[in-house]
């Protein structure tokens, strides 16, 4: 069973070896000279304006949310398509109007913020 | 699936069908929205009689819905109110500002979570419908951005009901770690083993600290007199009744079983505290408010304390009357909710005692109304309100606990005090402010039919009494 | 030490140290960083107690979606005035404390004590409940009802979204 995950564990192990190696390498071997303009923070190399940390407009919080109510929606999704065949063998077409409906009223939400402009930035 | 089983989930098809309906409408049209209000009407009407035909039969969908009985009494009370609600809306809506053809969305999803709570068998259902309606109640409670007050009723009523949901699940959890299952019946059949286990007990406890929240009692009452005072009147009157009644559904739906069944004394500890200590507490407080919403939001928490009197007793009578003061309770408060939305302004004002001085001579028929239901709520006979109280406190006295029907009768005493004040200023005072009411006739008509609801419930009780025990046994 | 006890030891430990750094962190991004971390660490757990499903879900919605929402959160407050105010309310963490170890002792015990339930039954050792599959099988014909109500609740969560984020609504 676990060894299934084995090439998964061996990825991150060596995603998370070879991303920290290179990060220490310029560390170790880079030359480090700073002077008052490298170390200002960087802002399209323009001079920086005030503190970096501002409030933003609650416009970035819908779209996270409608992110996530879709991201879930996905969720429910995912299983079904991996049982749907053996659903159909077992429950015929009622393995497909339960998630038919279910997309209908997602789709509905969906439809109802393209309308109403939610994805537009105003 | 057979004809009646169809015909049994016909109530909750004709909603969720009307709500994607509803928002086709709100997307596609532009003047539609204006017969949204009629529409619910015409569904939940519509569902209230369906419910009511189906409450002789009773069966069950997958295990999971219960239809028919208990749950169709329920959802008949449900339609009605939301039917109230919907129509003591249609003028407010305007004047609050939230003409929003989404509230009446919301509304109907809201009504849509409680069905699905009354009719809960499975753990999962409990919390699915509870969550479609409180995030449903959420969204209406702060529906106008514009207003502080609203934006603070909805962001406490979220953070509170989310802190409240939490210990729902978190006792699901545990319930479910211990039992194995999720299915009521099998808990409920189980009951005494299962009570064995200590983490058990913890996540009943928890489950019914969660739904303490939500049914507004003594100890866990802190969001009630800010949540009702700044939301939308109409609002309000929708979540202080069928929003109060489904939470109790899903209670009486856990309890009744166990307690009908010789174990009346599990759950008395708990209940008979949150009895005494709402009853009391909020009835004195109460005293003190001079704002009429705020009032009836802590008359509210009193409310929830005579009805957690029937928990504690827990037998046949006094859960049947729980049942009884629910339906009158719905139609007393959104009578009363309803009078208020007529008098309140453009800007939340007008909902103070001062605004209701001299209302009798001003328009003598709304002064009537609230008078019958203050009447009502203070439990006078003959209406509605009394018989309520009274076949609460016989179940608690027929279960030997004089006390807690003493407790109750105290605070009765009490609450008449400030219940009547609304009388006196109305009719004994001259009024203060000079201001015009506007007619609203959908309002006036809901308040009527309220109206016409406690009259009936008050002077012929054996109608619905008889309904009710049928639906119990 | 099979495999299994190995990596639940990784992990458990990575989960641990993560959740402390989470709560000492002064900057509220970088806890957030750190709940990342915590919650790649429990969908491993979760892996190893044969819940794929969960896993999965833990990796997308969690790590991905609420991580998204916490740092907009993160952002949208004025966190200095939060800091502020956190170190007036020095009596909280007593509180925080209190809560935290009644939460610790209640999982202790269900762990130490409470034996499988009697109700249960007898979990074979290839257990499927967890994978996929499974949870398809069950989720789309005996708890139809449920996900058709979760259709609906995340209809309401949208509609809700909409009304109370959107800046200009009509």
């Amino acid at each position: 069973m676990l060894e299934n995950y084995i090439p998964i564990i061996l990825v991150l192990v060596i995603a998370a070896i070879f991303a920290g190696a290179i990060i220490a390498s310029s560390r170790i071997f880079g030359p480090k000279r700073p002077s008052k303009a490298k170390v200002m923070p960087y802002e399209s190399g323009k001079n920086p304006i005030g503190a970096a940390r501002q409030r933003f407009s609650v416009k970035y919080y819908l779209v996270a949310m409608l992110f996530i109510i879709f991201d879930i929606e996905v969720i429910y999704v995912y299983p079904w398509g991996v049982e749907f065949k053996n659903l159909l063998n077992s429950h015929g077409m009622f393995a497909f109007w339960p998630m038919f409906i279910f997309l209908v009223v997602l789709e509905l939400g969906f439809l109802y913020i393209f309308k109403k402009g939610g994805l537009k930035w105003d | 699936m057979n004809q009646s089983t169809f015909l049994q989930i016909l109530p909750f098809i004709i909603l969720s069908a009307g709500i994607v309906v509803a928002i086709l409408v709100e997307i596609f049209t532009t003047k539609g929205k204006a017969l949204l209000p009629a529409f619910f009407s015409v569904l939940f009407l519509a569902n209230s009689l369906l419910s009511l035909a189906q409450i002789n039969v009773s069966s069950n969908l997958y295990q999971m819905l219960a239809l028919g009985g208990k749950a169709a009494f329920f959802n008949f009370i449900f339609s009605i109110g939301a039917l109230i609600a919907v129509m003591s809306s249609v003028n407010y809506v305007k004047k609050y500002g939230a003409n929003f053809g989404e509230y009446y969305i919301l509304l109907a999803s809201s009504v849509l979570g409680m069905m699905l709570m009354a009719g809960a068998l499975d753990l999962f259902v409990v919390f699915l419908g509870l969550e479609v309606m409180s995030i449903n109640f959420y969204i209406l409670a702060g529906i106008n951005r514009k207003k502080k007050t609203a934006n603070e009723a909805s962001l406490k009523y979220f953070l509170l009901g989310a802190f409240a949901t939490g210990f729902v699940v978190y006792g699901i959890g545990l319930i479910y770690g211990s039992a194995g299952n999720t299915n009521l019946n099998f808990i409920i059949n189980n009951f005494t083993r299962l009570l064995k286990m200590p983490l058990f007990v913890i996540g009943l406890g928890l489950f019914f600290v969660g739904f303490s929240f939500k049914i507004a009692a003594f100890p866990f009452h802190m969001w009630v007199p800010d949540v009702y005072q700044g939301a939308a009147t109409s609002v309000t009157g929708l979540m202080s009744t069928i929003g109060k009644a489904a939470a109790f559904s899903v209670l009486i739906f856990a309890i009744s079983p166990v307690t009908f069944n010789g174990a009346e004394h599990i759950f008395r500890p708990y209940f008979a505290t949150l009895a005494i200590l709402s009853t009391l507490y909020a009835s004195i407080v109460a005293i003190a408010q001079t704002n009429l919403k705020r009032m009836l939001a802590y008359s509210s928490i009193v409310h929830a304390g005579y009805m957690s009197i029937g928990l504690a007793a827990g037998n046949v009578y006094s859960v049947a009357g729980i049942i009884f003061y629910l339906a009158a309770y719905t139609f007393m408060n959104l009578g009363a909710f309803g009078v208020i939305a007529i008098v309140e302004d453009e800007n939340d004002g007008k909902t103070d005692l001062k605004a209701f001085a001299g209302l009798h001579k001003k328009n003598p028929m709304l002064a009537g109304f609230m008078a019958l239901f203050m009447f009502a709520l203070a439990g006078i006979p003959p209406l509605a309100g009394f018989f309520g109280k009274y076949y609460v406190f016989v179940g608690a006295i027929k279960q030997n606990l004089l006390y807690l029907a003493l407790v109750g009768i105290t605070a009765s005493l009490i609450s008449v005090y400030f219940y009547l004040r609304v009388v006196v200023y109305m009719y004994f005072k001259d009024e203060e402010e000079d201001f015009e009411i506007k007619t609203d006739y959908p309002g006036m008509f809901a308040v009527l039919v309220s109206g016409i609801f406690v009259l009936i419930f008050g002077v012929f009780p054996s109608i619905l009494m008889k309904l009710i025990t049928s639906v119990l046994r | 030490m099979s495999l299994n006890v190995i990596l639940f030891f990784v992990l458990a430990l990575i989960a641990a140290v993560s959740s402390v750094m989470m709560i000492t962190r002064r900057q509220a991004v970088i806890s957030a960083l750190f709940l990342v971390i915590n919650f790649f660490a429990l969908a491993g757990i979760y892996l190893l107690l044969q819940a794929q499903f969960i896993a999965v879900v833990q990796v997308i919605v969690y790590a991905g979606a609420i991580m998204v929402l916490f740092l907009f959160v993160i952002m949208l407050i004025n966190t200095e005035t939060e800091e502020k105010f956190l170190e007036r309310a020095k009596s909280f963490k007593i509180f925080a404390i209190a809560i935290a170890l009644l939460v610790f002792a209640e999982m202790a015990y269900a762990i130490l004590h409470a034996h499988p339930s009697a109700l249960l039954p007898k979990i074979s050792e290839n257990v499927s409940n967890g994978t996929i599959q499974s949870v398809g099988k069950a989720l789309y014909t005996d708890y139809v009802v449920p996900f058709e109500a979760a259709g609906f609740l995340l209809l309401s969560a949208t509609i809700g979204a909409l009304i109370l984020a959107k800046k200009k609504f009509d």
